[in-house]
């Protein structure tokens, strides 16, 4: 306990290097997910190429994509969010495909008679009815992005993996145990923070739940 | 006077579709890839304005493909649909929609909407102002006869039928000429059924407004409809009022699909005010004596004539007055009315 006492400010701001991190992660991995879940939900034999390879991308070892990327992007931030984002698409558009193809037909049926258009019948039905599971899909790239990230400082991302990497180098346990309390403060917030968001998109649509 | 303060309303807001709320399908044909015979197959019909049009018949005969086709979800491959006067595919498919009311079978309300919102959302489409909206949101709800408290509730705090009424509701929202309406009540029990059903027939006295209902029950295509279309397999079989299905039926698929060679079933599909109806306008049904007037067995227009013989019966008179829900003498019906539709094909004597 005695490094975060003494070192306050360097994890304070390792942390929030983690927390920039994950927040690029999320705010590209949307900017690409969103679009392509739409696309894959209205053409529905993409679905099945489009997700083997999302799944492929998956299975790439976390340290050697990143190392791969480093001849493309060079060494900090950029190579760590890009294969960070290129992990979050297979979790995030899964949610948020399950959540569009989900919506009961008459509900999509009703609005399209009614005469909405296909921006308005959007906004107002789909995003709101698939929300809670763009939502837990997003909860889901936050908590691994942070798990991954901390590797990421292998690279020279920074974050709260350079106390990991530093500890065990050095054999400072007090300084590795603040690092794996720091992430680990950093999951549960985050977490229960997109978890509260869930339920009330959920209640929304649902009603109490028992 | 209901009539006007329910059209009164819109005026201002829709450019009308048509004069008059009137559907033409002219040799209209539609076939699935996945089918090799056509779903719809040449229909020619007329709608006149202002009726409740029934389709009827078994399943997969291709009475959703038609009613579909009138508000563009599905298009034909040949053959034209006119809306009073104008060619449906001759306005921008969402305005067209937005003036045809549409209920459909799994009521479809958005959950995450309350009844106000779900109600409100074509007004609001159609850039209604806000207190004409409230005013219309008031109307439609004591139209369809749930309180207003209801409003701020949601969807899945209403039951089956209460949500069915609220269907029709945001149907009815803008004020369409048209309601389309595809097996509305097939999912409400019995009791909630006929209650929707009789609601229906009095909305449609009211508001006079064209619907075209499908249903694939015989009694309730029979309870609702001025006019009934059968179809088989794509085609149309036979079109006319309820009393020239059971007294002329076009062919032995007709007569099967009514049952209509027992006479007490025959008696059943048929009611009062068909009678009437008939009477003044081919003036066939000549009507019993005039009644002498004592207290006793009335009939009403939606009475059927099975019960109408079961009264005759029991009140031992050979013909007994209809009177209306506000006790207007509309005629009398009597034994000779009943002897003379049982005996087929009238207009050709
Ligand atoms: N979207 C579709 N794709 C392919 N075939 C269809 C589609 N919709 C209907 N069909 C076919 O067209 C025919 C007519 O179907 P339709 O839904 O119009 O029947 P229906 O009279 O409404 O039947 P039901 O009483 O069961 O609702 C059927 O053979 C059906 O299989
Ligand atoms: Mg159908």
């Amino acid at each position: 306990m005695n490094y975060l006492v003494n070192n306050f400010d360097v994890v304070a701001k390792l942390f929030l290097q983690h927390l920039q991190l994950t927040l690029a992660v999320i705010f590209f991995s949307l900017l690409i997910g969103i679009p392509l879940g739409l696309l894959l939900a209205r053409v529905r034999w993409l679905r099945g190429p489009v997700m083997s390879v999302l799944g492929i991308i998956y299975t790439i070892p976390s340290l050697s994509f990143f190392v791969l990327l480093i001849p493309l992007f060079g060494l900090g931030t950029r190579p760590a969010i890009i294969a960070l984002t290129a992990y979050a698409q297979l979790l995030l558009i899964r949610n948020w495909l399950v959540g569009l193809t989900t919506i009961e037909p008459a509900v999509l049926e009703a609005a399209r008679g009614m005469g909405l258009n296909g921006w308005q019948r959007f906004w107002q039905i789909e995003f709101p009815l698939a929300l809670p599971m763009l939502l837990a899909g997003i909860r889901l790239v936050a908590l691994s992005s942070i798990g991954i990230g901390t590797i990421a400082a292998f690279i020279n991302a920074g974050g709260l993996g350079v106390l990991l990497f530093q500890g065990v180098i050095t054999a400072n346990y007090d300084k590795i145990f603040t690092g794996a309390l720091a992430v680990t403060v950093l999951s549960f917030a985050a977490n229960y923070f997109i978890r509260y968001l869930e339920q009330r998109a959920e209640f929304r649509i649902y009603g109490k739940r028992i | 006077m209901s009539n006007e303060m329910i059209s009164s309303t819109a005026d201002t807001n829709i450019l009308p579709v048509s004069e008059s709320g009137e559907i033409v399908f002219e040799r209209v044909s539609k076939s699935f890839t996945t089918n090799t015979n056509p779903a719809v197959d040449q229909v020619s019909v007329k709608i006149p304005a202002g009726d409740l049009v029934v389709l009827l018949g078994p399943s997969g005969c291709g009475k959703t493909t038609l009613l579909k086709m009138v508000n563009r979800l599905y298009e034909p491959d040949s053959g034209k649909i006119w809306m009073g006067g104008k060619e449906i595919h001759t306005l921008p498919v969402n305005e067209l929609r937005r003036q045809i009311g549409y209920v459909i079978q799994q009521v479809g309300l958005f959950p995450h909407m309350t009844i106000q919102k779900n109600i409100s959302i074509v007004p609001h489409l159609l850039g209604w102002e806000e207190k004409q909206i409230i005013d219309r949101l008031e109307m439609l709800m004591q139209l369809i006869g749930l309180p207003v408290s209801y409003l701020p509730r949601y969807p899945r705090q209403l039951s089956g039928g209460e949500q069915q009424r609220v269907g029709l509701a945001r149907a009815l929202a803008a004020d369409p000429e048209i309601l389309l309406m595809d097996e509305p009540f097939a999912a409400v029990d019995a009791i909630n059924r006929e209650r929707l059903q009789s609601e229906l027939i009095d909305l449609h006295g009211k508001l006079n407004k064209t619907i075209l209902f499908v249903t694939h029950d015989v009694e309730e295509a029979f309870r609702l409809a001025t006019k009934i279309i059968v179809m088989r397999a794509g085609k149309l079989v036979q079109y006319g009022t309820p009393l020239e299905l059971v007294t002329q039926p076009e062919n032995e698929f007709i007569e099967d699909l009514l049952g209509s060679s027992n006479i007490l079933r025959k008696l059943s599909l048929v009611n009062v005010n068909s009678i009437l109806k008939a009477r003044k306008n081919q003036s066939i049904f000549t009507g019993g004596s005039q009644p002498v007037e004592r207290p006793g067995t009335v009939l009403h227009p939606e009475d059927d004539l099975r019960s109408v013989v079961s009264l005759l019966l029991c009140s031992g008179r050979d013909s007994l007055p209809v009177k209306d829900s506000e006790n207007h003498l509309l005629g009398t019906v009597g034994y000779s009315d009943l002897r003379e539709m049982l005996i087929s094909n009238l207009p050709s004597e």
